[in-house]
């Protein structure tokens, strides 16, 4: 995984509360095998019409937005299903912070797996940065977002900001306690499945 | 201060804490399905990483198998190969795999508690957000993304945040419990808690509303928990659990002496604390039928479509939610439920498409013919389930009824096979989400019953299901 360390981009308003993983990417578009090439999938419904042209009410066919990384959202963004297709699509497009007001918990936790860095902030702060229209600047070390007019600074667990900041891998983190499972597994009463 | 029946598990399943900050839980049970789990495996050959305890795991194929003919070769391509790939990865890492010729495959969530493979005290994870449906046996059951099911695949542990726990109490007895189901109590429950109202908990459901129910209405409520957001829902396991799970052909052979340690364990203290509360009173539930495209959106069988204010009550973004939901599903403020009409009628998914299910939906269906306006069709939840309603000659009624009887599979509650709506039909789903294009593109959703979904076959239009004669 890449290191994640500061993003200076204009932002995507996405006015909608409740944004569901459905929606992120199409259940269609589910099949691949790899986690490459999702991009062109996100929000596709949203994106193009039936017969597959662009729809034009839909900001991210808006091309002053073409090269944004920080797309804000409503509340209880990427609720529903757990697919972390939704996470590879928003990379795979772009996007590497999303902020909104809240997560759903799966969601949450997948952007951390992706290198993607998603921010939760007060509702009337959102809204605000929504309406931002100058490049704002998302520094995860000193976890602040500056924008033309202030600096906001915003909350991240100790141990997610490690691991994005340094882009880590999480598994061989956890093979560093390896014994500790194995311990564990003495003990442990469950019987196999088989 | 005592603990939470969550809690207890919790602590019993940690192998590494930290002062902050997440906490490394073992895992017992790792279900694998044909979606979300090929980039975890290929991830794990590019590190030239086994999987530590494939005894400990299992894998089917579900989400978009074809529920017709077995025998006919998968004509989508796409879903061939990821088939294949899941075939060839349980090979390769030793997975016990129920294939799609296998009499135990089915959606992972109704063969797990089926083959005894599900147990009340342990943890549970898949690639899939409905895992919270084992919670029904007093299991901590979490959905997880496809690098969590590379990193449970590694190393059998997961990093988790502690999520706090929320208990939802259940009071009182229904009046007519054959036509307001447990569906209906977990739409109800979501409607007033809201999409986002378990977000960061647990769930404990509780009361006697609860521990009245099946095991299959129990998977019901704990299923659609990741609908309020929650990270798990469980119940407490009792007799009930103990027998369902007695005698299935995984269950462990030790099983009676785990369930004397269960009964002496699993269960909340009298002192311990919840983050949070929500009772529900039960007594005059109606049943329940979603509007919108968010399961929130619902409303009782006898009321009228609410408007977005009185849908939001002041959040300007909740209304603009709702009028979009509106416009999405074609629907008017203030047009009664019964007076919608629909094309199709789906009786399947993870939610409501076990044995009870089948059994209550019959009921309704027995000796009629659906409308001529709809196309209806049931899905077993499993290969096992399909073969016990056969037994007791339901594919017969359903059937005769002119519904289609299906093979095994998630189908259309997400409509990765080719089981769709086409744009803007209007369908009666038994299944778990109304999000917009969930069961394809341009297809309007409304979450029901599997009797208000069998009420509606026949009639053509919603109907409040308390009216028919369910004796």
């Amino acid at each position: 995984m890449e290191s994640f360390k500061k993003v200076i981009s204009i932002i995507t308003p996405l006015d909608k509360v409740n944004v569901d993983t459905d929606q992120i990417v199409p259940k269609q578009f589910l099949k691949l095998v790899q986690k490459s090439g999702f991009g062109k999938f996100l929000f596709f419904n949203w994106r193009y019409d039936e017969n597959e042209n662009k729809k034009s009410d839909f900001v991210l066919n808006d091309s002053k937005y073409d090269d944004s990384k920080i797309l804000v959202a409503g509340d209880n963004f990427g609720c529903g299903s757990s697919r972390e297709h939704a996470v590879w699509a928003l990379l795979d497009y772009g996007f590497s912070v999303i902020i909104a007001p809240s997560f759903a918990d799966i969601f949450f936790s997948n952007c951390f797996k992706n290198g993607v860095l998603p921010i939760s902030l007060n509702q009337k702060i959102v809204e605000k940065l929504q309406q931002e229209k100058d490049a704002i600047e998302v520094d995860l070390e000193k976890q602040i977002i500056k924008t033309s007019s202030e600096e906001i600074p915003f909350e991240i667990d100790s141990h997610k900001k490690k691991i994005l900041l340094e882009g880590l891998d999480d598994i061989a983190q956890t093979f560093q306690y390896e014994n500790k499972i194995s311990e564990f597994e003495k003990k442990s009463k469950i019987p196999s499945v088989l | 201060m005592g603990n939470t029946l969550f809690e207890k598990i919790w602590e019993s399943h940690i192998v590494v804490e930290r002062q902050s900050g997440p906490s490394l839980i073992y895992i017992d049970r790792h279900l694998v399905h044909e979606v979300t789990s090929p980039q975890a495996f290929d991830g794990l050959r590019m590190s030239n990483r086994k999987v530590r305890r494939p005894d400990l795991t299992i894998a089917t194929m579900d989400h978009n198998v074809p529920t017709n003919d077995r025998s006919l070769p998968i004509l989508d391509q796409t879903s061939a190969i990821q088939i294949q790939t899941l075939e060839k990865n349980c090979k390769d890492f030793g997975i016990k795999l129920f294939d799609i010729n296998s009499p135990n495959q089915g959606i992972v969530h109704v063969i797990g508690p089926q083959l005894g493979i599900t147990l009340p005290g342990s943890t549970i994870v898949c690639g899939d957000s409905h895992t919270s449906t084992h919670g029904a046996f007093g299991a901590l059951a979490l959905g997880i993304g496809t690098s969590d099911v590379e990193h449970v695949l590694a190393s059998q542990t997961l990093w988790l945040e502690k999520p706090k726990p929320f208990e939802i109490r259940v009071e009182g007895k229904r009046k007519n419990p054959h036509a307001v189901t447990a569906k209906d109590i977990v739409l109800s429950i979501i409607k007033n808690i809201g999409t986002g109202g378990g977000t960061g908990t647990v769930v404990e459901y509780c009361g006697e509303g609860i521990t009245d129910l099946s095991m299959e209405q129990r998977m019901t409520i704990c299923n659609m928990s990741i609908e309020a957001g929650a990270r798990a829902g469980l119940i407490a396991p009792d007799e009930k659990t103990f027998d369902y799970l007695r005698g299935r052909e995984y269950t462990p052979k030790n099983y009676e002496s785990l369930v004397d340690s269960w009964k002496d364990n699993l269960k909340t203290d009298s002192d311990a604390k919840f983050e949070k509360h929500f009772i529900l009173h039960i007594d005059d539930i109606a049943p329940q039928v979603s509007w919108g495209t968010n399961p929130g959106m619902t409303c009782d069988v006898t009321e009228p479509i609410p408007s977005p204010d009185e849908f939001s009550k002041g959040d300007p973004n909740q209304k603009k939610g709702a009028e979009k939901a509106l416009d999405y599903m074609a629907l008017e403020p203030g047009t009664l439920i019964e007076d919608i009409k629909i094309d199709r009628v789906f009786i399947g998914s993870c939610t409501n498409a076990r044995l009870e299910d089948l059994i209550e939906a019959s009921k309704i269906i027995k000796g009629q013919k659906i409308s001529p306006n709809v196309r209806a069709m049931v899905v077993p939840g499993s290969q096992m389930v399909k073969k016990q309603a056969e037994e007791l000659g339901l594919d017969k009624i359903f059937i005769d009824a002119n519904f289609e009887w299906r093979e095994a599979g998630c189908s259309m509650c997400l409509g990765m096979n080719p089981d769709i709506l086409s744009p803007g039909e209007r369908c009666a789903s038994t299944s778990n989400r109304n999000f917009e294009g969930r069961q394809g593109t341009g297809g309007r959703t409304h979450l029901v019953s599997p009797v208000m979904a069998a009420a509606a076959a026949i009639k053509g239009h919603f109907v409040d299901v308390r009216k028919m004669d369910l004796s």
